[in-house]
């Protein structure tokens, strides 16, 4: 069970910041629909910047485990610093390779990030394919 | 007499190297016996058919109306003719959608079941979007079989067709189809049936059945991708317009239009596909050396014996009938605590191969109140063995992702 590294299913036992925001400045939720796994996102955000970040959801142990490592890095970053991040970043995270039927699971809280932003922007969300990039 | 697993199993070049291949619902694999047919088909018939006078293309037109002929013999249909080559099962319920529905109204309703794949719901709900009809769902008991009041309010409302499948791709139930077409045609409805997940482990005989329409794909019986068949009765199809325009489909073109050709090529727009078609007859005679009956016996042993293991154990939930007597093809579940995905990337690392998500059936899902399940199916290659393999492993995941 390689891919199930301990710190991937500890995340997935243990989600990070997975609680409800009192006062979110926005709310965004994303799905991977050939799946139906799930993440909403809540940020509480000033001057551009993220204070306080909550979220729930469903889904596999990937796709979890995921949205909580990266809310581990998100509080102080900026707008543009948080939309900035890649893939490859997710990726990193996780520390072990995911095969192609599994990337979205991987990318979903990074979908779900930047689609909140710009929703916070009111900016239109961006696709899949620009969230995970021409393969 | 006796089935020998271990042989058909040798037939089949993939499974060699110790695979435990629980995915046959999706697709099937194929035989030495398909794959030779289609490579001697191309290394000593393949031509264009229909289209040449020259000896090739006679072999090549040949060969692909005999593939027609065995068709028609495996489905027990009166004419050749009423068989039409499409890509797919989905294709054949579109070629229905797009041409039967093209004289519907917006009065008119089509009857469809809570256990429809998307093959055979999304193309009437595009005609839905087109010509403002109405959809009436059949509902389900909760182990899985259809309700038979719902059948009967259903039909009361006399739809014009109710497209239904012969196996949930799901839960395996066995739909009564002969049954349920009677009532359909006593209200003055038509039926189309789904026969891609029941083709490869029933005896179909259209004409017994009496249905109007039935569509299969030939990747689920042991055949290629990329052909699969409509089969509707003759007057039915003489009667709907034509479906794909292009070269085969007519009789005369002048610039002002065109008159359709004879019945199948009428639905046979553009260059078909031939060696696929010659793999599925070398398919469908391998299933009748056999014996589909042996194979549905040799399969409800493996199903009855996987519902057992699987209730054993204590995390696994069973979605639909507990009877092998009633289910064919697959047995779907969830795992308390583990997500369908995380089980089978777990199960396919020990060469285990299932399949996990909604199966293309959202609204069922739906109604089952689960987003993904984990599904099994098998075929006339699985063995005993690999039920048991398989239970080892689900057993073996709970523990090491609860430890
Ligand atoms: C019940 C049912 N209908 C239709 C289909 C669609 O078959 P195809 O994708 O070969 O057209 C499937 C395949 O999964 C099926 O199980």
């Amino acid at each position: 069970m390689d891919l199930y590294a301990e710190n991937i299913l500890d995340h997935y036992r243990h989600p990070r910041h997975k609680s409800v925001l009192k006062n979110p400045t926005v709310t965004h939720k994303e799905e991977n629909v050939s799946c139906g796994d799930t993440v909403e996102l809540s940020l509480s955000m000033k001057d551009a910047k993220i204070l306080e970040i909550g979220w729930s959801g469903e889904g596999c142990a990937i796709s979890q485990a995921a949205m909580s490592m990266l809310s581990e890095e998100l509080i102080g970053k900026t707008t543009d610093e948080a939309l900035s991040i890649a893939t490859d970043h997710i990726h990193e995270l996780l520390g072990v390779p995911v095969g192609p039927r599994r990337t979205k699971c991987a990318l979903l809280c990074l979908h779900t990030l930047k689609n909140t932003l710009r929703a916070a922007k009111n900016e239109p969300v961006q696709s899949w394919t620009e969230t995970v990039g021409e393969q | 007499m006796h089935y020998d697993v271990e042989a058909v199993r040798r037939q089949f070049p993939i499974l060699s190297g110790g695979i435990c291949y629980l995915d046959s619902a999706a697709t099937s694999q194929k035989p030495n016996i398909v794959l030779r047919a289609m490579d001697t088909f191309y290394t000593s018939q393949n031509a264009n058919i229909n289209r040449g006078v020259h000896a090739l293309a006679e072999a090549a037109t040949v060969a692909f109306e005999d593939a027609r002929k065995t068709v028609q013999r495996f489905l027990g249909a009166k004419h050749a003719h009423e068989i039409i080559f499409t890509r797919n099962a989905t294709e054949a319920i579109n070629l229905v959608a797009k041409t039967f529905g093209r004289s519907l109204a917006q009065k008119d309703r089509i009857a469809l079941t809570l256990l429809e794949h998307h093959s055979n719901i999304v193309p009437w709900l595009q005609l839905k979007e087109e010509k403002n009809i109405t959809i009436d769902w059949i509902g389900l008991e909760t182990d899985g079989s259809l309700n038979e009041s719902s059948i009967a309010d259903v039909l009361s409302k006399k739809p014009k067709l109710l497209a239904i499948t012969g196996v949930s791709n799901v839960l395996g139930t066995k739909i009564p189809l002969k049954e349920i077409i009677k009532k359909a045609h006593a209200n003055g409805t038509l039926v189309l049936v789904d026969a891609a997940q029941m083709a490869a482990h029933e005896k179909i005989d259209v004409q017994d059945l009496d249905c109007d329409f039935l569509a299969f794909s030939g990747h689920k019986v042991y055949g290629p991708t990329g052909i699969g068949v409509l089969y509707g009765k003759e007057k039915l199809l003489n009667d709907l317009p034509t479906f794909l325009g292009g070269g085969d489909m007519i009789q005369t073109v002048t610039t002002d239009g065109f008159t359709a050709a004879e019945l199948p090529r009428k639905f046979e727009a553009g260059t078909p596909a031939i060696a696929e078609a010659v793999g599925l007859k070398s398919a469908i005679e391998w299933i009748d050396s056999l014996g589909i009956a042996a194979i549905a016996e040799h399969e409800e042993h493996l199903l009855a014996h996987a519902l057992e293991k699987l209730q054993t154990i204590k995390e696994v939930k069973v979605l639909g009938p507990k009877d092998a007597k009633k289910i064919a093809s697959c047995i779907s579940f969830t795992v308390d605590g583990i997500h369908p995905h995380d089980l089978t990337q777990i199960l396919s690392e020990k060469g285990v191969y299932l399949r996990a998500g909604h199966h293309c059936t959202q609204p069922l899902h739906n109604h089952l109140g689960v987003v993904a399940t984990s599904r099994i199916s098998v075929a006339a290659y699985n063995t005993i063995e690999e039920i048991d393999r398989f239970a080892t492993e689900i057993s073996h995941a709970i523990s090491a992702w609860k430890k």
